[in-house]
């Protein structure tokens, strides 16, 4: 659906990376034609008075599990990137190719190629060819690679074709089977439990191993102390090493675990209070880069289960701006920020011109209202399931409407 | 004996059900010290009614009670089932053990079909911590826990309390609870529900509780639950007035956590030289099955009168046989209980 009719907002508060600038957005033909105090409507366009509202660029989600698009324009996400653990996995050029398509025109899914072979960690997939296909990105999946030599060859590989790697942090040897941090709350609930170090390991690693292939390494979610500490070091040695989180790990700590709620079940497991006070602290130093929703809806039939024996994941697409803005009332960053960690960084980090307002870039547009009040209610979710560890919190934020290259998609 | 004169309060505690204001055993977490207390008195007429020649009441006569298990068991399930029955009800054990019956919803569905039965009390063993919990949501009727996961086992923790209030009141150290008790507890503490079940009970009784394990079995944090930890035996026993020994699972002591049976025997085994160096009179536990020559040695496990052993199996009995009197009576209409 390309754009028909020119579009102009006017009256709203644009979130530019520099700041929040008064004034009127003007899209054409799908991108961004012009933005600021002096834009105004030209004759047949189609004009909206945003009535001092926030106009942002559309979410895009780094990573999610499913493609689940009512909860994806709930939530303003316009852009998302999937990971390679489908069902068969992302590991062949047609099914990347496949998946390239697949949301389009309304929502744009950005596949991550399988790093290996069914994700097995053993044998490299056909990445060359999965990138002409579409993929944006490549990922190792839910799990860590544990054969530091096929991780090399990866990094090298994805060097060589300037992709981005996407990598799990845990030590695959230390978390075995476990489904918690090892602490007071796993040890008085009898669950099985890693120590937290084995995220730090596993960064340590393949911070060394993407040293020296030269390569982009993005860990999806850091969610340690001691795991922050590497990648800002990292940072600071001038690496291309940037690292994401989500919501979960930075608003809820193994407490939220203590009924034993399968809601609260996610990998890499929740933290301890100190571990999510690091994370907050990390945001707010630019240590994280990227927060992203790690959407993985999941029905009865995974979660109404002892909490060892439950899938892990949450419906996080829905309340993944929310949760954020949390932060800029919290005093952790301000609005232009979270606007980084939700659009522009991941947006760079697949190579796409979008995730901010600016000239050139595609023309996808959220309109937010940052306080409106909400509760979050399981019962009344868009997503395909209501696996949310913040049922009933009070929220605020609402994304009032939501345009894909200048087409109005939701609200 | 008529229904009204076991449940009548016995003076130390509240009236009727506000001496026992839970509708489920699922944890001793769950409990305050002076439930804990009213459980273990009330226990006590059944160890008088089990040591006679007849050892039937009609108290819950015509109730149904479902003994769910869903890991393998004999000794737990048989006391249960005798103690249901000594109380007169009609028992029926389900086995589920290892088989097809392991996935979740399955477990649900299980729990509904077993409250559509319209059971007065549900037994449960389940290898997934937290399971007698979720089941307890989805039924009607009292859920007692026999084990979930390395969770608890709550009424393993009652008779083993109730063996150590019988073994020190026959000494004549009888005293309300177990303020100043020495109790070392050794074994696998990270996957032993036993072991936690009985750090919240001896704690909350007033007892000093040691835990001592290998790194690789004692659970990080477990210092926050009130105890002292050790990972050297000989210094972990010295001076205790009761050593708690638990059961090493075989497939542990192959090499994943112990090198070796005969390796752990010489490090954490209780043999007698090592009892020595408790107090001289110092009581030996074990929740059974034994592995003697390895945890235990036969002639410490065997001895007549320090090790309570096969005391703990008698008292099982008697405390489950309070545990299902005590739960039913609102179904029952006692007076009070309702």
């Amino acid at each position: 659906m390309k754009q028909a009719t020119p579009l102009t907002i006017t009256n709203a508060q644009l979130v530019t990376p520099a700041g929040i600038v008064r004034g009127a957005i003007r899209c054409a033909e799908g991108v961004i034609a012009a933005l600021g105090a002096d834009v105004s409507a030209q004759d047949g366009d189609a004009a909206l008075d945003a009535r001092g509202k926030l106009i942002a660029p559309g979410l895009v989600d780094l990573c999610v599990f499913a493609v689940d698009k009512p909860a994806f324009h709930f939530g303003g996400i316009t852009r998302a990137a999937l990971m390679p653990d489908q069902s068969p996995p992302l590991d062949l050029p047609s099914r990347v190719g496949f998946i390239a398509k697949s949301g389009k025109p309304d929502l744009w899914v950005h596949p991550l190629a399988a790093a290996t072979r069914g994700l097995e960690g053993s044998e490299l997939a056909e990445l060359a060819l999965m990138q002409q296909a579409g993929a944006r990105g490549i990922a190792t999946g839910r799990r860590w690679i544990a054969d530091s030599g096929v991780m090399l060859w990866l990094l090298q590989y994805a060097a060589m074709l300037d992709l981005v790697v996407v990598a799990h942090a845990e030590d695959a040897g230390l978390a075995g089977s476990a489904v918690a941090t090892s602490g007071e709350i796993a040890t008085r609930l009898g669950l099985p439990a890693a120590p937290a170090e084995a995220e730090a390991l596993a960064i340590a690693r393949d911070i060394a191993l993407a040293d020296l292939a030269g390569a982009k390494l993005h860990f999806r979610q850091v969610t340690t102390a001691q795991g922050f500490d590497l990648v800002r070091a990292a940072k600071a040695r001038g690496l291309p090493v940037t690292c994401g989180i989500t919501p979960a790990h930075f608003m809820l700590s193994d407490l939220a675990t203590a009924d034993y709620r399968t809601f609260a079940r996610i990998a890499p497991p929740l933290r301890s209070e100190a571990d999510r006070q690091a994370a907050r602290a990390a945001i707010a130093d630019g240590t994280v880069d990227v927060i992203a929703s790690g959407h993985d809806p999941r029905g009865p039939e995974d979660k109404r289960l002892p909490f060892a024996d439950a899938a892990p994941g949450m419906a996080g697409a829905e309340t993944l701006l929310a949760m954020t803005l949390n932060l800029v009332r919290d005093d952790v960053i301000d609005l232009p920020r979270v606007f980084d960690l939700l659009a522009r960084n991941p947006a760079r980090l697949l190579g796409v011109a979008a995730g901010e307002l600016a000239e050139g870039h595609e023309a996808d547009l959220a309109l937010i209202d940052p306080d409106a009040p909400w509760i979050i209610d399981r019962r009344k979710m868009e997503a395909t399931a209501d696996n949310t560890p913040f049922d009933r919190q009070g929220a605020q934020g609402r994304v009032l409407g939501l345009w894909k290259g200048g087409v109005k998609v939701a609200a | 004996m008529s229904a009204n004169d076991l449940s009548a309060p016995s003076g130390r505690f509240p009236a009727g059900r506000m001496a026992f204001p839970h509708r489920d055993l699922t944890a001793i977490s769950q409990l305050e010290r002076h439930e804990i207390l009213y459980l273990l008195d009330q226990a006590e007429q059944w160890v008088e009614l089990n040591r006679q020649s007849a050892k039937h009441t009609d108290l819950l006569s015509g109730l149904t009670i479902i003994n769910a298990f869903f890991e393998n068991s004999t000794r737990t399930l048989l006391s249960f089932e005798i103690a249901g029955k000594r109380l007169g009800a009609d028992v029926v054990n389900m086995h589920a053990a290892t088989s097809s019956v392991k996935k979740g919803e399955t477990l649900i569905d299980t729990a509904i079909t077993l409250n559509a039965m319209r059971a007065d009390a549900i037994v449960i063993r389940h290898g997934s911590s937290g399971a007698t919990g979720l089941i307890a949501d989805k039924v009607d009727c009292p859920v007692l826990n026999a084990g979930d996961g390395s969770h608890e086992h709550p009424t393993q923790a009652l008779l083993d309390a109730l063996t150590l209030r019988h073994a020190l009141d026959e000494r004549g150290e009888a005293s309300e609870d177990f303020t100043g008790l020495k109790v070392v507890i050794c074994g696998d503490i990270l996957h032993s529900r036993v072991a936690r079940s009985n750090i919240l009970c001896l704690t909350a009784l007033g007892a000093d509780v040691r835990v001592c394990a290998p790194p690789a079995l004692m659970p990080s944090g477990i210092e926050a639950m009130g105890v002292s930890v050790s990972h050297n035996f000989d210094a972990a026993i010295k001076g205790v007035d009761v050593v708690m020994m638990l059961r090493l699972q075989a497939e542990r002591m192959s090499g994943q956590f112990i090198p070796s049976a005969r390796e752990y025997r010489h490090l954490y085994g209780l043999t007698k030289a090592r009892l020595a160096l408790a107090d001289a009179e110092a009581l030996v536990m074990h929740p059974g099955p034994m592995n003697r020559g390895v945890e235990i040695d036969s002639e410490v496990a065997d001895m007549d009168t320090r090790s309570l052993i096969t005391r703990q199996v008698e008292m099982g009995v008697a405390i489950r046989m309070a545990c299902l009197d005590i739960l039913t009576r609102g179904a029952r209409g006692v007076e009070g209980w309702s």
